[in-house]
C-alpha cells in the first residue's frame, strides 16, 4: 500500500477501501441466499408439477417419461452416510480419548501432522485409492467371505472410502472439543481419588457429550455432500441397495454424472437442481443443528 | 467395614479390565489411522510412480492419448495451478476485506459479527457440488460457456468461508488496544486495517491462503460443471480448462491399462503437490492454531 500523505488523499483512500470492504461483506452475505433462491427457482418446474412426497419417496426414476422419484438416491446417500459416520465416529472417538487423555504430548505432535495430511488429500485421490485398494479387497476377500459375488463397486466400498475420508475431519473437530474441557475438572476428579478411566467416563465424556454429538452431525453433513470419491467406487446403479454388496447411487453422484445430458431431456435440469437443493438444505440443517449445539456448549462452560 | 473391603477389590478388578478393554480399542483405533496414512500414501505412490515420466509432466495430450498413445498431462497441471491461483486470489480480494471489516468497522457490533461468523460456518459445510450446480445454472441463464473464469469464480465462492474464518479467527485475537491506539493517533480505519491488522495477522493470512489453495487444487466436484475439460493449455480466461483431479477421474474411467496407469501417476502427482502444500501450511501456522469451530 503506497504511502499517501495528504489528508484529503488519505480520506478518499480510506473511503474507497471501506466501501470495498462493505461491498465484499454484502457479496458474502448474498451468496447463501442466492444459492437457496436460485436452486428453488430452477427446480420449480418439478416442484410445481409433482408433490414433494412423490419426489422424495417414489422409486420410479424414468427421466424420459418424466418420472422423477429420488428415493433410490436418497436411500443410497442415507445408507452410505450412516455407516460411514458409524465407522469414522467409532475410530475417531477412541483415538481422541487416547490422544488427549493417555498419550504423551510428543505423540500428539506426531499425530497432528498425520491428521492434517489425511485431511488435505483431495477427494479424487481417495477415490483412486478406493479403486486400487478397497474395491479389489471387497471383491476378492469380503464378498466371497459372505458367499456373495460383488464387482467391488458397491455400497460397502463407498462406505469404507467415505469413512476413511471423514476420519481426519471428525478427529480434528473432536480434538478441539476435548481441548475446550477445562483441565481443572480432570485435576479435581483425580484428586478426589477417581482413576483415570473413571475421570474419563464420568467427567470428561459427560462434559464433551454435546460436542461429540455436534461433531458427528457435522461429519454427517460432510459425508452427505462428498461427491467424487463416492462416485468413483459406488457403482452407480439406479436402485435402492438391498445389501451392502449392491451398487449404490448417492445424490451427489447423480448430479456429477448427469449434468451433461440435462438439457436434452425435459425437466431433467429441474430434477438435478432439485437434487442439489436437497443436498444444500440437508447439509445446512445438519450444520445448523451442530453449530447451535456448539454455541450452547461454549456458553455453558465459559 | 468388612463388607466394603469385600466389595472393593472385585469392583476395582472390573474397573481395571474395563479400562483395559477400552484402552485396547483406543490403541487399535490410533493404529488404524497410522495404517491408513501409510496405506494411502504407499498405495498411491507405488501405483503412480512407475508410470510417472518426464514426458507426462512436460507435454500435453497428443492424439489418441486416452487410448494409450503418447503425451502428458501438462494441460491439467497448468490448468489446476491457474485455477487454484485465480480462485485463491479472488477469494483473498473479497475475503480479506470482509475479515478486516468484521474486526475493525464492526468491532462494536458483536451480535451482528457473530451472526456473520455463524453464517460462514454454515457455508463452510456446503459441498462443492452445490456451488458447481448453482454456478452452472447461472452460466446457462446468462449463456456463458464452461471456462477457466467460471471455474475460478465458483471455486473462489467455495473457499471464501475458509479464508474469511481462518483470517477472522486470528484477527479476533489482535488486542483491542492496538486498534484504539492506532485510531487515536489519527490513522484512518483503512490504514489501521492494512498497516496494523494485516501485519499482525500475516502468518494467519498466509496459512489461510495456502489452505484455500490446497482445497482449490484438490476440488473436483465444482470444476466438473464449470471449467469443462480440454487437451490444450488455456490461453485466455474464457477457454475451458483441464484440471488434475478431473484428469485423474477421466483417465481412470478408460478401459485401457496404460491410461489407467497414467491416472495413478496423475493422482500421485496431485498427492505430492497437496503434501507439499499442507506441509508448508503447517510450517507457517506452527504458531497459529486455527480453530474451525467456535
Amino acid at each position: 500500500m503506497p504511502l499517501i500523505t495528504s489528508l484529503k488523499g488519505r480520506k478518499i483512500n480510506s473511503y474507497i477501501h471501506s466501501t470495498w470492504m462493505l461491498i465484499a461483506l454484502v457479496i458474502v452475505l448474498i451468496i447463501p441466499i442466492s444459492i437457496g433462491i436460485g436452486l428453488v427457482f430452477k427446480s420449480w418446474s418439478l416442484l410445481s408439477s409433482d408433490s414433494i412426497v412423490t419426489l422424495l419417496f417414489s422409486s420410479s426414476w424414468k427421466p424420459m417419461s418424466g418420472h422423477f422419484g429420488f428415493w433410490p438416491f436418497i436411500a443410497s446417500s442415507i445408507i452410505i452416510t450412516f455407516f460411514a459416520i458409524l465407522i469414522a465416529g467409532f475410530i475417531s472417538f477412541f483415538s481422541v480419548i487416547y490422544l488427549t487423555q493417555y498419550a504423551p504430548p510428543l505423540f500428539i505432535r506426531i499425530v497432528q501432522p498425520i491428521i492434517d495430511i489425511l485431511a488435505g488429500i483431495p477427494s479424487v485421490v481417495y477415490g483412486v485409492w478406493g479403486i486400487i485398494a478397497i474395491v479389489p479387497w471387497v471383491q476378492d476377500t469380503v464378498a466371497p467371505a459372505f458367499g456373495v459375488y460383488s464387482s467391488g463397486y458397491c455400497t460397502l466400498s463407498a462406505i469404507l472410502v467415505l469413512a476413511i475420508m471423514i476420519i481426519p475431519f471428525v478427529l480434528n473437530l473432536l480434538i478441539e472439543i476435548f481441548g475446550t474441557i477445562p483441565i481443572a475438572l480432570t485435576e479435581a476428579s483425580l484428586s478426589l481419588g477417581a482413576t483415570r478411566w473413571q475421570t474419563i467416563k464420568f467427567v470428561i465424556l459427560k462434559k464433551a457429550f454435546p460436542g461429540i454429538v455436534s461433531t458427528m452431525v457435522l461429519g454427517v453433513a460432510r459425508a452427505f455432500g462428498e461427491t467424487i470419491a463416492v462416485l468413483m467406487v459406488a457403482g452407480n446403479v439406479v436402485a435402492s441397495p438391498k445389501s451392502l454388496f449392491d451398487p449404490a447411487y448417492p445424490l451427489p453422484a447423480l448430479i456429477a454424472n448427469n449434468y451433461g445430458e440435462m438439457m436434452s431431456i425435459p425437466k431433467y435440469d429441474a430434477a438435478l437442481m432439485f437434487a442439489a437443493l436437497l443436498l444444500f438444505v440437508v447439509v445446512l440443517i445438519f450444520n445448523l443443528f451442530a453449530r447451535v449445539l456448539i454455541v450452547r456448549l461454549e456458553k455453558k462452560y465459559y | 467395614m468388612s463388607f466394603i473391603k469385600q466389595i472393593i477389590p472385585s469392583k476395582s478388578l472390573i474397573r481395571k479390565s474395563e479400562e483395559g478393554i477400552f484402552k485396547g480399542i483406543m490403541y487399535i483405533s490410533v493404529s488404524i489411522i497410522f495404517f491408513l496414512l501409510i496405506a494411502i500414501i504407499y498405495g498411491i505412490i507405488s501405483k503412480g510412480l512407475p508410470a510417472l515420466s518426464w514426458e507426462m509432466i512436460s507435454s500435453v495430450p497428443e492424439g489418441g492419448f486416452y487410448f494409450g498413445k503418447g503425451g502428458g498431462i501438462l494441460n491439467a497441471i497448468v490448468g489446476s495451478i491457474y485455477l487454484a491461483l485465480g480462485s485463491t486470489a479472488i477469494a483473498l480480494v473479497i475475503g480479506l476485506p470482509v475479515a478486516l471489516y468484521m474486526n475493525i468497522h464492526l468491532v462494536n457490533r458483536t451480535k451482528f459479527v457473530n451472526s456473520i461468523r455463524f453464517l460462514l460456518d454454515l457455508l463452510w459445510g456446503v459441498p462443492s457440488i452445490v456451488y458447481g450446480v448453482f454456478a452452472f445454472s447461472i452460466m446457462l441463464y446468462i449463456g456463458a460457456r464452461v471456462s477457466l473464469l467460471a471455474g475460478m469464480i465458483t471455486v473462489a465462492l467455495f473457499i471464501l468461508p475458509v479464508i474469511i474464518r481462518t483470517i477472522d479467527e486470528a484477527m479476533k485475537s489482535v488486542p483491542r488496544d492496538l486498534l484504539e491506539v492506532s485510531l487515536s493517533l489519527g490513522s484512518t480505519k483503512t490504514e489501521t486495517a492494512y498497516r496494523i491488522f494485516v501485519r499482525q495477522c500475516m502468518p494467519a493470512i498466509v496459512t489461510a491462503t495456502i489452505l484455500a489453495f490446497g482445497r482449490a487444487i484438490g476440488d473436483a466436484a465444482a470444476v466438473i460443471l464449470t471449467t469443462g475439460f480440454t487437451d490444450s493449455i488455456p490461453t485466455s480466461l474464457f477457454q475451458p480448462t483441464a484440471t488434475l483431479s478431473l484428469s485423474v477421474f477421466f483417465q481412470l474411467s478408460s478401459p485401457v491399462e496404460e491410461v489407467k496407469a497414467r491416472a495413478y501417476a496423475s493422482a500421485a502427482l496431485l498427492t505430492i503437490i497437496v503434501l507439499i502444500i499442507s506441509l508448508s501450511a503447517r510450517y507457517f501456522s506452527s504458531r497459529y492454531n486455527k480453530s474451525r469451530i467456535k
